[in-house]
């Protein structure tokens, strides 16, 4: 009954010669032109034109239709597919061919073509919060970028195929979501459940034949909801309060432990210089003391007068002193020794201008010096 | 003449009026039932043209295309009693044109109003079999694919329907148990950010007890150092002494004693009470004579 059997191809269709119809068009134009002249001539003979009074007409008029019929029919043949397009071309209603881009040309009426975009690069997004894994709601939101692959199945497949991908890509994500625990949802684990959804999702396009190529799933955004931010911005806060106080407490120990060190030091050090000093003062003195000593030993008597009538010379000419010249203990003497201590300690401070006291003491002072000097000179 | 034109025209225009009717396309896209007088002649008619005895038989189109039953939200419940609202899709198409025109008339919205039921019946028990957990999770693959596979006996031996996929989108809590949900996840969140505070309170504290003791060992320890030095130089002072002074003893008290005295009465308010007779004044009474 069908002319068009499935396995018969295109040589039972009725019209298929029309695909090898250029020489024959030819011809027959040629032979339009001979009868359209003689047409034109026996119009002009009536007199009457395009008034459809001469019946003798009608025959060539319905020649020239049908011929501009043809040409017009021709020339709707023509289109162009763009290099981003596949035309998809249904004959009779059956799939026919895919057609690659570049000028073509189809039966028009008998061949219908589809033209679908397959390198441009399709998104839609979706967002909605989801079940996890440990029963808790996280909030995603994520897009998908997707070409047609398969043009032909994109077309005849699927009812509507991007209602298609909206269902599925709900699903998988929400498949994958749910097989996840919510720190892996909305922290390290993201890129993987990008990967696992874009996976899931063309596996159900797959399905379905719907000639979508999944190109790259991205998440972006996944967070704890609105509900419960708070609490999560809060375990954040919290971590970096962590980090601070870690901070701190280094911050501390960074500052003390150093100072230490350098205190540690200067103790060392100071010690170090007590032990020169003593040391140094030790074989000075020693050194000092042996020198004398050896010079002691060759005049003994001499010299031990001589360093005792200096010493008690510096002694009493520096101390204040009271000599008691009275033979025996008969005598009673009244010494105010309180008073004379009094007179020395107070002698100092006392006094009324200041500065003229003590410009005044240190005179007499260097006088006193002075005198002393010279009559210790004179002394000896 | 013009009565024989005016035959022809009608004579065309009634050929292609029985053209249309005779011949048909099935797309692509489309499944075709040849009807005879009501009758099922042919349920499925290859793609392509074809011809029918006009006004005898009758064809009726059906989608060949992959459909999809997109379900509203539906309440379900698990083993454990818990509520859950379910949406849900189905992919399906008609693969026996005979038994889909007879079981639906060939409407499409019938067909899904049937499979809906079908599905939510399906759904339900698989649900009442399993917990929550399950179904969110761990056997959502398993389930679907288990659920298909009985429907799809059942719909394709009644309706002639292929039931390609059923699909649940979304699985979510009724909203006044999300709210409990969420009061839980902010307890756990409460608890987690105290435990970092406290952790962080700890750290602190480790760090600053280990800097005190490493300050009070340093100190100690150079103070231990700085007592060792200076007793080893206060030894090699004393011995350095002791050598020199060895030589003669009794000189050097006298030596020392003299200094000791000067350094102690080195000032005036120091008092001296002195008598005559010792021995620095021993020639200011006697003079030169002896």
């Amino acid at each position: 009954m069908a002319w068009n059997e499935p396995g018969g191809g295109k040589d039972n269709d009725p019209w298929g010669g029309n695909n090898q119809g250029p020489p024959d068009l030819d011809e027959a134009l040629k032979k339009l032109q001979e009868k359209l002249n003689s047409i034109f001539g026996g119009g002009n003979k009536s007199g009457g034109s395009g008034n459809g009074g001469d019946f003798h007409l009608s025959a060539g008029v319905l020649g020239i239709v049908a011929v501009l019929a043809v040409v017009v029919w021709g020339l709707f043949g023509f289109y162009q597919v763009d290099q981003q397009e596949r035309a998809v071309v249904l004959r009779l209603g059956v799939y026919h061919e895919t057609v690659m881009p570049g000028l073509r040309w189809n039966p028009p009426l008998m061949d219908e073509v589809n033209k679908i975009n397959v390198t441009k690069v399709r998104g839609i997004t979706s967002r909605g919060q989801m079940l996890t894994e440990d029963e808790n709601i996280v909030d995603v939101a994520l897009s998908v970028q997707y070409t047609v692959s398969d043009p032909a199945n994109f077309l005849l497949k699927v009812k509507s195929p991007e209602l298609s991908l909206e269902h599925a890509l709900e699903s998988s994500l929400r498949h994958v979501v749910g097989s996840s625990k919510m720190d892996q949802v909305i922290t390290e684990g993201r890129e993987q459940i990008a990967i696992d959804t874009q996976q899931r999702l063309q596996s159900y396009l797959d399905t379905y034949q719907s000639g979508i190529l999944v190109a790259k799933v991205n998440i972006e955004d996944a967070q704890a909801p609105s509900q419960v931010q708070d609490a999560f911005d809060d375990v954040t806060r919290a971590k970096e309060d962590r980090e601070r106080l870690k901070n701190e407490a280094e911050a501390y120990a960074n500052g003390i432990i150093p100072e230490a060190r350098g205190a540690a030091q200067r103790q060392l050090e100071e010690a170090q210089a007590y032990k020169e000093q003593v040391v140094a003062r030790s074989q000075g003195e020693a050194q000092r003391f042996v020198d004398l000593y050896d010079e002691y030993r060759k005049a003994p008597k001499v010299t031990r007068e001589r360093l005792y009538i200096d010493a008690l010379e510096t002694m009493y000419s520096d101390a204040t002193k009271v000599m008691v010249d009275v033979e025996g203990g008969n005598n009673m003497m009244y010494l105010p020794l309180d008073k004379l201590m009094e007179k020395s300690a107070v002698a100092r401070p006392a006094g009324g201008s200041e500065p003229d006291m003590r410009q005044l003491t240190d005179k007499v002072i260097e006088q006193l010096r002075r005198d002393s000097q010279s009559s210790r000179r004179e002394g000896r | 003449m013009g009565g024989r034109n005016f035959t022809v025209v009608v004579v065309l225009l009634g050929l292609i009026v029985l053209a249309l009717n005779s011949l048909y396309i099935v797309r692509e896209t489309e499944r075709g039932v040849l009807l005879k007088f009501g009758e099922v002649v042919d349920p499925d008619i290859s793609v392509g043209l074809h011809i029918k005895t006009p006004f005898v038989h009758m064809v009726r189109k059906f989608e060949r295309r992959i459909l999809t039953l997109d379900a509203p939200t539906q309440r379900f419940l698990t083993i454990e009693k818990k509520p859950l609202d379910v949406d849900f899709y189905a992919k399906w198409k008609v693969i026996d044109t005979q038994k889909f025109y007879t079981a639906t008339n060939g409407e499409e919205g019938r067909a899904e109003g049937l499979l809906a039921q079908r599905i939510n019946t399906g759904l339900r028990n698989k649900f009442g079999e399993r917990t929550f957990h399950e179904v969110v999770s761990g056997e959502r693959d398993l389930l679907m694919t288990d659920l298909t596979r009985d429907l799809n006996q059942i719909t394709t031996s009644e309706f002639g329907i292929q039931l390609v996929d059923v699909r649940v989108k979304r699985i979510d809590l009724p909203s006044q148990v999300s709210q409990s949900v969420f009061d839980r996840m902010k307890s756990e969140r409460e608890r987690e950010a105290r435990e970092h505070r406290s952790t962080g309170r700890e750290l602190a504290e480790k760090i600053r007890a280990t800097a005190d003791r490493q300050r009070t060992v340093i100190g100690a320890n150079a103070y231990r150092d700085s007592e060792v030095l200076r007793g080893e130089g206060d030894a090699l002072a004393a011995r350095t002494y002791a050598a020199a002074y060895n030589r003669d003893p009794e000189f050097y008290s006298f030596l020392r004693s003299l200094s000791a005295y000067q350094s102690s009465f080195s000032n005036k308010g120091d008092l001296l009470v002195v008598d005559s007779k010792s021995e620095f004044f021993r020639y200011m009474k006697q003079g030169g004579s002896k």
